[in-house]
C-alpha cells in the first residue's frame, strides 16, 4: 500500500486534509452503472472516498463493451454491477467496494430505507418518475442526492437536496481583507511611526504599500471633512498624489500603493451576498439550528456591535514590496487584530449555543477560527425538489430561455430529455431506440414535447425540428465520451459536497455536446 | 463476427449509422463509415498522464483502433490519484507501454503503439501519418513544440488559402485543479497555439534581490535556499527535484531561513510545490477535459456532429461555468500563417533582397537578419556571425537557398508601429520567377 499522503498529494494540495478526511469518512452508492455510473464512480474511487454501493440489476451484454471501460469480455452474462464493482476496487484497494444486484427502480419502489445508510447518492441513467420518489425518499433521510444523465450527445447533472453551507468556498479572485477604507487603531498608530518624506531612497522604497495608503488616506480624509475619494475626479486627484509621492520611477511600492488605492476607495462592511445570508430566517436560531447557523447568528451580533459593521477579519496579507522586518510586523498587526476579533466571536458563539439551550462547546475552536477567517464568503446553496421543479418549473426563467438564443439547444435538451421519459410511458420504447419505427417516432416525440411545454405552461412554444430529430437519431444511446464527460461533472460536484469546499452548481447543468455551448438552467 | 462487432458498438451506431439534422457537411452516415474509422483512422495521443489515460480509453470507446501513445515519463506513485491504467505495482515502468498494454487488455479490437521516448526523438515524418493529434500534455513548451511540427505540414495555395489535404488537425487539452481547457486546432482555419499565446501568460519569478535581501513568504524563503544557497554549498553538483536528499536538504534551509525571519508557512509540501512548480490535479478534471477532446476527435474524423468553435473553457470551483469562445486566427502567426509572398529574380543578392524588405508596403523592415531552415544567410549580430555571414550579401538568395523554386525563410528586423520603432520576426515565402518548371523536369527526369 502506498503512503496515502504521496498517493493523494496532487489533491491534497487542493483540499487538504479535513477535505481528504471527509472522503474518507464518505459511503456512496451508485444507481445503474452504465458508463455514466461507472465514469461517475471511477473518479470518486481514485480519490479515495470511503466505501462505494454499486447497485444494478442488469446482466453485461455484448453492448456494453462497446461503451463501458470497466467491463470486459469476460464479463459477459454476468453482473453488470458486480463486474464494474470489481474493476474499481483494483483503482484503489482503500476503498470498500460493494455491490447490490438489484434495479434501483424495485429499490425505490420496495426499499426506501436502504438509501439512509449512505452519506450521497448518485443516481445515473433513471426516469423522471424514479427521479421524483428517489428525491422525496433522500430529502427525507438526509441523503445528498445528484442525478447524472447521458442521453445521446447531450445530458444533464442536477443536485437536489434542502441545503448545503459552505464556510471555505475557496473562490479563485477574492479582495483581501486590508480595511485600507476603515483602518482600527493599531494599524493606524502602526502607520504613523512610518515617515513618507524619509530621506534614506532604501527605506523610502521599503515602505509597505499598506502604510503608504493608510497614512495618505488619513491626510485626504482630515483635509475633507473625514470623507475618502468617491467621486472620480477625488480618486484620480488621490492617485496623482500618490504618484507626487515617489521620489525614484522605479519605486515598486508606490506602483503597488497606486494599484491598490481602489481599495481605499471601496465602500465599508459587508457585501449584499453576505446581508443576504444573515436576513435569512434560518440565522433565528433555535437548539435545532446547525453548527453553521448558529455561526451565522453569532456573526450578526458581532458585526452590530463589536465589529462595528465589519466582519472579523481574516488576518493574512498578500506580498508585497518591504523590508523583510516591517512586513513581518505589519502581518503581526494583522494577525493580532484577527486573533481579537476570534475571541469576541468564540465569546458570542458560545453565548449564542447557550440562549438555545445547546452545549456551549458544541462547535470547536478550529470551525469558528476557520469561519472567522472565510466570514465575507460563505454560501449557502438550495435547491428546489425535483417534484416542484417538474410541476411548476420557473415559468419566466423558462420563457426567457426559449426566446434566448444562447440558450435555446440547452433548453431544448431540457424538454426533449422530459418528453422523452413521457414518450417511454406511453410507448414502452425510447423514441428512436429501433431503427424500424424512426419515421413515426419523430412526430410522436414532437407532440409529446409539445404538450409538455403547454402542460408547463408555455402555450405556444416551439422546440427547433432539428434538434427533435437529432433527439431521435440519439435513440437512448449512451456514448462513452459523453458519459465520461457527465460523469466527470458529476463526481466533480460530489465532491465539493463532501468535503463541504469550493461551491456546488446551482440549478440543472444542461450538457450540449452539440457545439458545447452548455448551459446551467434554474427552474 | 459482424453480426457480434455490430453489437458492440450498439450505441456509436445511433450516431454514425442514421441521418442527421446538426451534423458536418460532409457526413456520409451508413456502417462504411464506422469501418473505415475501424480501419484507417489513425490518431496520436502525445503524454499519457492524467489526460493521456482518459484519452486512450475515450478514443478506444468512441470507435477508434489504431492509436499511438507517446511519453517519455515513468509512472509515479502521486500519478495514481488519477491516471486510472495505473496500479501501485507499475511504479517506475514507462507509462506509455503500461496504458497501451491495459487499455487493450480491456478492449478487444484496440490497437495501441506506444512509444517511450521524448516527442523530438521523433522524426517530423512520425507525426505526418497520424489523422489526428490529440495533446494530453501539461507543459509549454511541448505542446509549442508538437504544433509547430503540426503546422509544418500546412501548405497554401497561390491565393493564400490552406490546401484542405495538408492541414492536421489537432485538439488540445489542459487542467489545473477545477479548471481546464478544450480546444480544436485546424491550422489555417482556426488559430494554433501559437496564435493565441497570450492564453499562456509566462510564469511570475521572484526578484533575486527579494530572496536575497528582503524575504517576505516562505515560498521566497525556499526559492531562496533552491535557487540560492544550493549553489553557494554545492557549487558543482546540479540541484535534481526528483532526488529526495535534495530536496530534504533545500527544506531544511529554508526552515532556518523562515524561522531567522520570523517568516511562517515552510513546510515540506510546499518547498515541493514551489520547487516542482507542481500543478495540482485531480482524476475528476482530467476526465471532463479529456472526454470533450476526445469527443471532438470523433467529430473531426466522421464529421456525425457540429464541432466546437474553438475554445471550451471549464471551471468548477465556484459552481460551474463552461464557455465556448470563438478565438480568430493572426493572420500573421509565423507558425500556422502563409507569410508574406514574395516573389523575387533568381539573381537577386541578399543585399538587394534587404534593400527590397525596407520598402516593401507590407514589411517596411530593416536592419534585416535571415534564415533559412534554420541556417543563418545574415546575421545583424553579434559581431562574429555578422562577419562569418557578411560575404553571403554579394551572393543570390537564390543559390543562397539551394537552388529551390520556392521555400519560406524567416526574417528578423526593426518596423516601426505607432511611430515606434519594434522588433519583429517575419516569415516570408519567396518563390523565384521562371524556376518552376526547371525544377519539374529535373525531378521528373530523376525519377
Ligand atoms: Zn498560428
Amino acid at each position: 500500500m502506498a503512503e496515502p499522503t504521496v498517493k493523494y498529494d496532487r489533491q491534497l494540495r487542493i483540499w487538504g486534509d479535513q477535505g481528504q478526511a471527509a472522503l474518507e469518512k464518505s459511503s456512496i452508492c451508485l444507481l445503474n452503472c452504465g458508463p455514466t455510473g461507472s465514469e461517475t464512480l471511477k473518479n470518486l474511487v481514485l480519490g479515495g472516498v470511503g466505501s462505494i454501493t454499486v447497485v444494478d440489476g442488469s446482466k453485461v451484454e455484448v453492448g456494453d463493451l462497446g461503451n463501458n471501460f470497466m467491463v470486459d469480455e469476460a464479463s459477459l452474462g454476468q453482473s453488470k454491477a458486480k463486474c464494474v464493482c470489481s474493476f474499481l476496487q483494483e483503482l484503489n484497494d482503500a476503498v470498500k467496494a460493494k455491490f447490490v444486484e438489484e434495479y434501483p427502480e424495485t429499490l425505490i419502489e420496495t426499499n426506501p430505507s436502504f438509501f439512509s445508510q449512505f452519506t450521497l447518492v448518485v443516481a445515473t441513467q433513471l426516469v423522471e418518475n424514479s427521479m421524483i420518489k428517489l428525491d422525496r425518499i433522500c430529502r427525507e433521510a438526509n441523503v445528498m442526492l445528484v442525478f447524472a444523465r447521458s442521453y445521446g450527445l447531450t445530458g444533464f447533472v442536477r443536485i437536489s437536496l434542502k441545503e448545503h453551507t459552505v464556510i471555505e468556498s475557496k473562490p479563485d479572485h477574492f479582495l483581501d481583507d486590508l480595511r485600507l477604507n476603515n483602518p482600527w487603531p493599531e494599524l493606524k498608530r502602526f502607520a504613523e511611526d512610518f515617515d513618507l518624506n524619509v530621506q534614506d531612497p532604501v527605506a523610502h522604497k521599503h515602505i509597505p504599500y499598506v502604510v503608504i495608503l493608510v497614512k495618505m488616506a488619513d491626510e485626504w480624509a482630515k483635509s475633507h471633512g473625514g470623507r475618502l475619494p468617491s467621486t472620480r475626479e477625488e480618486k484620480k486627484e488621490f492617485k496623482e498624489l500618490l504618484k507626487a509621492g515617489m521620489v525614484a520611477p522605479d519605486e515598486d511600492n508606490y506602483k503597488e500603493a497606486i494599484d491598490a488605492s481602489f481599495k481605499v476607495f471601496a465602500p465599508k462592511g459587508i457585501s449584499s451576498d453576505l446581508q443576504q445570508i444573515l436576513n435569512d430566517s434560518s440565522a433565528e436560531v433555535d437548539s435545532s439550528s446547525s453548527d453553521f447557523w448558529v455561526l451565522v447568528a453569532a456573526l450578526k451580533e458581532f458585526i452590530a456591535n463589536e465589529g462595528g459593521g465589519e466582519v472579523p477579519l481574516e488576518g493574512s496579507i498578500p506580498d508585497m514590496t518591504s523590508s523583510t522586518e516591517q512586513y513581518v510586523n505589519l502581518q503581526n498587526i494583522y494577525q493580532a487584530k484577527a486573533e481579537a476579533d476570534f475571541l469576541v466571536m468564540e465569546r458570542l458563539v458560545r453565548s449564542t449555543l447557550k440562549k438555545i439551550g445547546s452545549d456551549p462547546n458544541r462547535i470547536p475552536r478550529a470551525t469558528i477560527k476557520s469561519f472567522c477567517k472565510n466570514a465575507r464568503k460563505l454560501k449557502v446553496c438550495r435547491y428546489r425538489q425535483i417534484e416542484d421543479e417538474f410541476n411548476s418549473p420557473n415559468i419566466p426563467e423558462l420563457q426567457k430561455f426559449l426566446t434566448d438564443e444562447d440558450y435555446s439547444l440547452a433548453v431544448g435538451i431540457y424538454i426533449l430529455v422530459r418528453a422523452v421519459d413521457r414518450f417511454v410511458a406511453n410507448y414502452n420504447s425510447f423514441p428512436g431506440q429501433f431503427d424500424s419505427a424512426m419515421d413515426e417516432d419523430i412526430p410522436r416525440l414532437k407532440s409529446t414535447a409539445i404538450s409538455l411545454l403547454n402542460d408547463l405552461g408555455c402555450n405556444g412554444a416551439t422546440l427547433a425540428e432539428d434538434l427533435i430529430n437529432e433527439m431521435c437519431r440519439f435513440g437512448a444511446a449512451e456514448l462513452h465520451a459523453v458519459a465520461a464527460l457527465v460523469g466527470g461533472i458529476a463526481s466533480q460536484e460530489v465532491i465539493k459536497l463532501i468535503t463541504r469546499q469550493f461551491v456546488p452548481m446551482s440549478g440543472t447543468f444542461i450538457f450540449n455536446g452539440i457545439d458545447h455551448k452548455s448551459q446551467l438552467l434554474s427552474l | 463476427m459482424a453480426e457480434t462487432e455490430a453489437s458492440r458498438s450498439r450505441d456509436l451506431d445511433k450516431l454514425l449509422l442514421r441521418r442527421g439534422n446538426l451534423v458536418g457537411p460532409r457526413f456520409e452516415p451508413g456502417t462504411e463509415l464506422r469501418d473505415d474509422l475501424q480501419t484507417y483512422a489513425r490518431v496520436l495521443v502525445v503524454g499519457a498522464g492524467g489526460l493521456g489515460c482518459e484519452l486512450l480509453k475515450d478514443l478506444a470507446l468512441s470507435g477508434f483502433r489504431n492509436l499511438d501513445v507517446i511519453d517519455m515519463d515513468r509512472i509515479e506513485v502521486t500519478n495514481l490519484n488519477r491516471q486510472f491504467l495505473f496500479r501501485l505495482e507499475d511504479v517506475g515502468k514507462p507509462k506509455a507501454e503500461v496504458a497501451a498494454k491495459r487499455v487493450m487488455e480491456r478492449i478487444s479490437g484496440a490497437n495501441i503503439v506506444p512509444h517511450f521516448c521524448r516527442i523530438e526523438d521523433k522524426e517530423i515524418d512520425f507525426y505526418n501519418d497520424f489523422n489526428i493529434i490529440a495533446l494530453g500534455l501539461d507543459s509549454l513548451e511541448a505542446r509549442s513544440y508538437i504544433n509547430n511540427v503540426a503546422c509544418s505540414f500546412l501548405e497554401y495555395d497561390s491565393d493564400d488559402n490552406p490546401r484542405e489535404e495538408t492541414i492536421k488537425p489537432m485538439v488540445d487539452g489542459g487542467t489545473e485543479g477545477f479548471k481546464g481547457h478544450a480546444r480544436v486546432i485546424l491550422p489555417g482555419i482556426t488559430p494554433c497555439f501559437e496564435c493565441t499565446i497570450w492564453l499562456f501568460p509566462p510564469q511570475v519569478k521572484f526578484p533575486l534581490c527579494t530572496l536575497a535581501e528582503t524575504p517576505r513568504t516562505a515560498a521566497h524563503c525556499i526559492e531562496y535556499a533552491h535557487l540560492i544557497k544550493w549553489n553557494e554549498v554545492h557549487g558543482g553538483t546540479a540541484f535534481d527535484p526528483d532526488n529526495p536528499k535534495h530536496m530534504k536538504w533545500v527544506y531544511d534551509e529554508a526552515v532556518k531561513r523562515a524561522e531567522l525571519f520570523g517568516i511562517p508557512g515552510v513546510t515540506y509540501s510546499l518547498t515541493q510545490g514551489v520547487v516542482k512548480n507542481i500543478i495540482p490535479a485531480i482524476a475528476s478534471t482530467n476526465a471532463i477535459i479529456s472526454a470533450a477532446c476526445a469527443l471532438e476527435t470523433l467529430k473531426i474524423a466522421t464529421e456525425c456532429s457540429k464541432t466546437m468553435s474553438n475554445y471550451l473553457t471549464y471551471n468548477g470551483s465556484e459552481g460551474l461555468h463552461t464557455k465556448v469562445a470563438e478565438f480568430e486566427r493572426d493572420k500573421d502567426c509565423l507558425v500556422c500563417g502563409p507569410g508574406v509572398l514574395i516573389e523575387l529574380d533568381p539573381s537577386i543578392t541578399l543585399q538587394k533582397f534587404m534593400d527590397l524588405l525596407e520598402e516593401h508596403p507590407k514589411l517596411r523592415l530593416s536592419k534585416a537578419s535571415v534564415t533559412h531552415q534554420g541556417k543563418n544567410l545574415y546575421m545583424q549580430a553579434p559581431p562574429v556571425l555578422e562577419e562569418m555571414t557578411r560575404p553571403n550579401l554579394s551572393l543570390p538568395v537564390f543559390d543562397l537557398m539551394g537552388k529551390l523554386s520556392k521555400d519560406v525563410v524567416h526574417v528578423n528586423g526593426m518596423t516601426s508601429k505607432n511611430d515606434q520603432k519594434v522588433s519583429c520576426l517575419r516569415k516570408l515565402r519567396l518563390v523565384f520567377k521562371g524556376v518552376d518548371g526547371v525544377t519539374d523536369m529535373d525531378t521528373a527526369g530523376g525519377a
